[in-house]
């Protein structure tokens, strides 16, 4: 196959997809880094020329940047605690024989398969209302106060949404990783004197430690830019303004296109602290 | 100490039975290797003992104590598992150490033993490495030195060396031969290769089916075989076994000839027949040899360098006091 002839009709063949994928990728960097340079209000003036840095400036010494910098933070961390910690106890739970195995698996599965936006709403609307909602009246059926989900533990609501969404997520790829691991491996260590709490522990962890790995880079990924969970349920109020959130109101709400795009270039810049923080963490977990 | 009996010891998955009642005693030091062909339920035996299985009714004693209902770790015993189940994401030393960690042994004790177990495996210059570096024959000793740093009373292996290639495999075991002669512990061998059983038992465990064939000696269980079963079982090649006019002759329903028994005659001869295969192994030459009015070719062992060709004629006599006689059940006639 890989003469010089076939090298190179591959190389064609797969031009377009290459060119497609470069312009998909390039032409909003660009333009993102073209705008954040200039001084662009739609409504009061249009585009009035280039700007310097004064969008960099202004976006980081606002003081609802690092604020929403911390939500942002608090989330992500948040679910990824919860979805972790939860996904490895159901992945274990869900790889024992059990009744009905099959749609209990589905069922488990199935909060990935529902809208951002729908699951934010049916958790605010059917859980989360003071009055109607199925945790008040759990809350007045023991005799206590509801809680006021969404405005007494705003980022706390939203961590809970989200992680719910992404829990089937991480259960789904932690139950395959443990159903990977050799039988062989539990009972030699059975045999040699470890009890069911350090078996977990010296053996089932380990073996995990590469799937966690990737749960951890994939949601992390994708928990930064979250975005309809905050728009349905507190509008960036109570202090769940995060990152994307504070762009997208500068640049909607405020129709200031140059300092929404250098909050863009802040958010590529902080994304990629945060994967390389991580690659340097777990990476080592993902060779060998 | 490790004398290890059971007494009636059955198993069953659901309605099948796999193991129907059955009693052994293991003498303390003693090799013994179950061998069967593949599904007789030796690994299953191997791992009612571990205590890797439960067993469905019956008693497992070990050194006279009721073992029936200890879980695996409180039994004392070490196993060697098929596919060696080494951690993989620990270094040699922490896989060798590990059952020691488990027990709380202090720190200067498990170091002790752990370089006792690497002088004696050649794993010194391996034990900070990762068994994903190592070859099948490393990661064997490894398994190895993982179960002798317990100082069980009694080895347990599964099928320890059908990983490994064939030179690896004479080469181990050698050695697990050697270690049970310097151990003197119980050593529990499962194989389903016969030549194994042979070179290496003490005691050797034939299965079939979950049933007890044969215990016994290799050499008695290659001259004095209780069945047609283990006759065909022990001995490499295979005994010629016939039934018919040939068996009549000697009052019995089955008879049986092993290769290296039956000579090659000038003329005259119990049977005569064209020789077809022939296998030569340079010190041994095995015929196939194709005799009239019997389906199945019979093997003789010949010298390493008889001249015979495919398709020659030869008479074969068997050695008369080496023809093993057997009923109708299969069983040997005295």
């Amino acid at each position: 196959m890989a003469t010089q002839h076939s090298r190179s009709a591959a190389r064609l063949m797969m031009a377009p997809a290459v060119f497609v994928l470069l312009v998909w990728m390039l032409v909003p960097l660009g333009m993102t880094l073209w705008f954040s340079f200039r001084q662009y209000l739609p409504l009061r003036g249009g585009d009035l020329g280039f700007a310097g840095w004064d969008n960099y400036v202004r976006f980081v010494t606002s003081s609802s940047f690092w604020p929403s910098i911390y939500s942002t933070l608090i989330i992500v961390g948040g679910v990824l605690v919860i979805t972790i910690f939860f996904g490895i106890l159901l992945a274990m739970l869900l790889d024992q024989p059990m009744f009905g195995q099959g749609i209990v698996r589905i069922l488990v599965i199935a909060p990935f398969f529902v809208m951002p936006t729908v699951s934010a709403l049916v958790w605010k609307n059917m859980f989360m209302d003071p009055t109607n909602g199925l945790l008040a009246h759990l809350w007045r059926f023991f005799g206590a106060d509801p809680v006021v989900w969404l405005s007494d533990v705003p980022l706390f609501s939203i961590v809970l949404i989200v992680s719910w969404q992404w829990l089937p997520f991480a259960t789904l790829i932690l139950l395959t990783a443990i159903q990977s691991l050799d039988s062989d491996q539990l009972e030699a260590a059975e045999m040699d004197g470890a009890p069911h709490l350090k078996r977990f522990w010296y053996i089932i962890l380990p073996h995990l430690s590469r799937a966690i790995t990737i749960v951890l880079l994939i949601q992390t990924i994708f928990l930064l830019s979250i975005f309809a969970e905050i728009f349905v349920t507190t509008g960036g109020a109570f202090g769940t303004r995060t990152l994307t959130y504070l762009i997208f109101q500068r640049v909607l709400e405020s129709q200031n296109i140059g300092l929404g795009s250098a909050g863009g270039v802040y958010a590529i810049i902080l994304a990629n602290i945060v994967a390389i923080f991580l690659m340097r963490i777990v990476g080592k977990n993902l060779d060998t | 100490m490790g004398r290890i009996t059971l007494e009636k010891v059955q198993k069953k998955f659901g309605e099948t039975e796999v193991i129907p009642p059955l009693d052994l005693t293991i003498e303390d030091g003693e090799f013994v290797v179950f061998v069967g062909p593949s599904g007789c339920g030796k690994s299953t035996l191997l791992r009612l003992i571990a205590g890797l299985e439960d067993v469905s009714s019956g008693e497992i004693r070990i050194d006279g104590q009721p073992a029936t209902d200890l879980p695996p770790a409180k039994r004392g015993l070490a196993m060697v598992f098929q596919s060696y189940a080494l951690y993989p994401h620990m270094t040699v030393r922490k896989n060798i150490a590990f059952p020691m960690k488990m027990a709380g042994m202090d720190q200067a004790e498990q170091d002790r033993r752990i370089k006792k177990a690497a002088d004696a495996l050649n794993l010194t210059d391996y034990l900070d490495r990762r068994p994903g570096q190592l070859s099948g024959g490393q990661r064997q000793r490894v398994a190895i030195g993982r179960a002798i740093v317990r100082e069980p009373a009694a080895f347990l292996f599964d099928e320890p060396l059908s990983n490994l290639d064939a030179a690896l495999r004479v080469g181990m075991r050698l050695e697990i031969s050697e270690l049970h002669s310097r151990l003197e512990t119980t050593m529990i061998y499962v194989t389903h290769d016969q030549v194994e059983a042979m070179t290496m038992a003490d005691k050797i465990v034939v299965l079939r089916a979950g049933n007890i064939e044969q215990v016994g000696s290799p050499l008695e269980l290659y001259r004095e075989p209780r069945n047609v079963f283990v006759a065909g079982f022990i001995g490499s090649p295979k005994m010629n076994l016939m039934s018919g006019p040939a068996a009549q002759a000697h009052g019995a329903h089955t008879i049986g000839i092993r290769p290296e028994h039956l000579d090659v005659v000038e003329s005259g001869g119990t049977f005569s027949g064209k020789v077809g295969v022939s296998e030569h192994l340079g010190s041994d030459t095995f015929f196939h040899v194709h005799v009239d009015a019997m389906e199945e070719p019979m093997t003789v062992r010949a010298g390493g360098e008889v001249g015979l060709r495919h398709g020659d004629m030869i008479h074969l006599e068997p050695q008369a006091d080496k023809i093993h006689r057997f009923d109708e059940k299969g069983l040997r006639i005295a």
